[in-house]
């Protein structure tokens, strides 16, 4: 005596929640993604800076003590040169400071890109505030089109009080534009 | 096309002759008999464990000396031309790939979930068959495809030379910029159809173990192998589709210009190792739960006895199967992240010694004032309990956020893995095919080839796999294939114990081979009044089709 017609029935239910059970793994898998994205810009897991308004910087106590920022530019796929205005900067914690970036389209073609960063040592991501930043928009540059690009940022002074990232000497910003469009981009 | 063995009608017409057969290629190949699809399996995973096998003879004869031996010559050989010391090295890591994929996919897996799983389920459940038995067919030739890929994708490009050289654990950005090719696809395939072949099996246990039971048989008098193989298919069910959309995102990485791990695209190739661990820890569950079925039926039937603690072993695989899917990140204690996150890692790892502790215990506990025999799948059984024990105590060795500092990627990590894998669930597997040998083939297996297998392969893989451990203390990188001469010694010693482990196989395929043939006849239950499932009510091998009549447990 093999299955029966409700028998029958009540295995593909099961089998059905079972199986749908194993869709949604597989959706949680890619939803990951966004999820892991969203997980690293709220704890700065990763090394990944913080993005701050105006009005939220100007409520930030200045210290006396300074830290070393390093800046690193580099690209990758695209035919820019891409290079810090001045390889370190020495700010105040708490200090507001502008950083320059330059980056020249060296082909005949404009092109658009687009910045990815982090910080290093990973710990001091969620402390490395940006007010403003080149990296949050897509840039264009025209053929042989060469731009300053400001950065707005402040440490936060609580680096100073977390154990984790009080030790911190100095924090490397590295910047990697890679291209954006890239099937119009031969055209 | 599925109504005419679908239809009941049709069944009651063979219910005359249980034992009625199809013919050969009928039965073999388009099989949806359960036993029969165990069968295959099983037979599946032992040639896949033989590659899988020599393949660590190749690694284990290149490590026995300090230098490059034999590498330069097997790549020549693949190559068909002279291979550089560069495509040399990549062979290396194209054999350590191999073994980790097969030994784990095509080998463990297939063997104690689908060989296993298939065989006895149904009869310890007291169920005519699988629910899904075309589904079941499905699976396996899934499987062997899978496999197939796999090995057919060692003869292609995968980079730096033939074949996919990325380590089981396929991480980015290895796996994508690093390895140009179709080689790696291929490997990456094969794993989705393995993945998928998995979960389809898992839907078929999941619907077996909870609609078609036989009356009487509730959740909680259900044999703990069959509770362990419950727990195995809703971790499958978990935790492979998160292994396939990985893997998924990683082909589009290689061929579409995706850039899901690449850093320099606003990816991130730390994530690839989350999703891959989040599947990857729950998968060493999955390999070794079904073993710990396995034992708590022997250990049982050889102590004449009950097992002890029956609840607590049910639930303690239950607790280990959730936890398990918290605790993904010892894995990559290395990344960078902060002490917050090692320490909970670090004591959530450690959670998991307690249900494994309970089961030790209870292991124990059951044999104590028992009426023991022992018999070669009890002494299987209890080398599982000791070998597993020490791998368990290494983990917790390696769950500490900080020591792994310093042991992470070296041989101590290999000794422990091997420890629970390879003379865990594999002696689980033996365990359990001494166990049930005679129920599905009808013959005897040797006692006396049994024992001596038992010794020889217990001393090989302890030589093989302890001496790791001192390796990896003082330093040595796993994935390498040469070291400095000073960890030539315990190298040396390592590779004599895979050779003798190699006679312990040889004794064991002379016993299959000669019980095959000349083995003692198996009455029904040839273990006596210590087995008490419903497997050994049967005749051994059971009727083809068997329980047309549901038995009624009390």
């Amino acid at each position: 005596m093999t299955a029966t017609a409700p028998a029958q029935k009540s295995n593909l239910k099961t089998a059905l929640l079972a199986g749908s059970l194993a869709m949604a793994m597989v959706g949680m898998g890619f939803a990951a993604v966004p999820l892991y994205r969203i997980f690293c810009q709220v704890t700065g897991f990763g090394g990944t800076t913080m993005r701050v308004s105006e009005a939220q910087a100007s409520t930030i106590p200045i210290s006396s003590q300074t830290i070393v920022v390093r800046f690193d530019a580099n690209q990758r796929g695209l035919p820019w040169e891409f290079k810090p205005e001045r390889p370190t900067d020495t700010v105040s914690i708490g200090a507001r400071d502008m950083s320059v970036f330059i980056a020249e389209n060296l082909s005949d073609q404009p092109i658009k890109g687009m910045a990815t960063f982090n910080v290093s040592p990973a710990q001091a991501g969620k402390y490395f505030n940006k007010v403003q930043c080149f990296c949050f928009t897509e840039q264009t540059l025209q053929p042989r089109q060469r731009v300053r690009m400001p950065v707005l940022y402040y440490v936060d002074p609580k680096i100073m009080t977390d154990p984790d990232t009080k030790d911190i000497e100095e924090i490397t910003l590295s910047y990697t534009f890679y291209p954006v469009d890239q099937p119009g981009q031969g055209s | 096309m599925t109504t005419i063995a679908a239809n009941p009608a049709d069944h009651h017409d063979h219910a005359h002759d249980a034992d009625h057969k199809p013919g050969f290629f009928a039965r073999w190949f388009m099989s949806t008999n359960h036993k029969d699809i165990g069968t295959l399996y099983l037979i599946f995973a032992i040639t896949a464990g033989i590659i899988g096998g020599i393949i660590s003879g190749m690694m284990r004869l290149e490590l026995a000396e300090p230098g490059i031996q034999y590498l330069s010559g097997w790549a020549s050989i693949m190559a068909g031309k002279e291979a550089s010391l560069d495509e040399a090295y990549h062979m290396w890591n194209v054999l350590i790939t191999a073994h980790g994929l097969i030994m784990v996919f095509f080998m463990v897996m297939p063997a104690i979930i689908g060989g296993f799983g298939n065989w006895f389920v149904p009869l310890m459940i007291g169920a005519p068959d699988m629910a899904f038995p075309r589904m079941n067919n499905i699976s396996f030739w899934l499987t062997a495809v899978a496999f197939i890929m796999l090995l057919g994708s060692t003869f292609v490009p995968g980079g730096t030379g033939l074949g996919a050289g990325t380590g089981w654990t396929v991480y980015a950005p290895l796996s994508t910029s690093g390895s140009v090719g179709p080689a790696v696809d291929m490997a990456i395939f094969s794993l989705h159809l393995a993945g998928a072949a998995s979960i389809l099996g898992a839907v078929n246990f999941i619907t077996t173990i909870f609609n078609m039971r036989a009356p009487g048989m509730t959740i909680h008098k259900m044999p703990l192998f069959v509770w362990s193989v419950l727990v195995t298919a809703f971790l499958l069910l978990l935790a492979l589709p998160v292994l396939a959309a990985a893997i998924t995102m990683l082909l589009v990485d290689r061929n579409f210009g995706g850039a899901f791990f690449d850093a320099a695209a606003g990816g991130d190739p730390i994530l690839y190792q989350h999703l891959f661990w989040f599947f990857g820890h729950p998968e060493v569950y999955i390999m070794i739960l079904p073993g710990f079925g396995i034992v708590s039926q022997i250990v049982a039937t050889f102590s004449r006895k009950p097992v002890f603690g029956y609840l607590g072993m049910a639930y303690a695989m239950v607790a280990i199967g959730v936890v398990g899917f918290v605790v993904w990140a010892h894995h990559m204690f290395t990344i960078g992240m902060s002490v917050e996150m090692k320490m909970y890692f670090t004591a959530a790892t450690m959670v998991i010694a307690v249900p494994t502790g309970i089961k030790i215990f209870s292991w124990i506990a059951t044999m104590w004032g028992g009426s023991l025999s022992f018999k070669t799948p009890m002494v299987w059984a209890l080398g599982f309990i000791f070998m597993f024990t020490v791998g368990g105590v290494t983990g917790v060795v390696l769950a500490n956020g900080g020591v792994d500092d310093n042991l992470h990627d070296t041989y101590y990590v290999v000794a422990h893995f091997h420890y629970v894998l390879s003379l865990g669930a594999v002696f689980a597997l033996f365990a359990g095919f001494y166990y049930w040998f005679g129920k599905m083939s009808g013959r005897m297996l040797n006692e006396f080839l049994g024992h001596l297998h038992f010794w020889v392969f217990f001393v090989g893989v302890n030589l093989l796999f302890f001496p790791m451990h001192f390796l990896g203390q003082q330093g040595m990188p796993r994935r390498y294939p040469d070291y400095p001469d000073a960890f030539a010694h315990w190298n040396e010693i390592a590779s004599l114990g895979y050779a003798i482990m190699g006679v312990g196989v040889l004794i064991f395929f002379i016993n299959v081979f000669w019980s095959l043939m000349a083995g003692r006849k198996a009455e029904g239950n040839y273990w006596g009044e210590g087995a008490t499932t419903l497997e050994w009510t049967l005749s051994s091998p059971p009727p083809f089709h068997q329980f047309e009549t549901l038995p009624v447990i009390k």
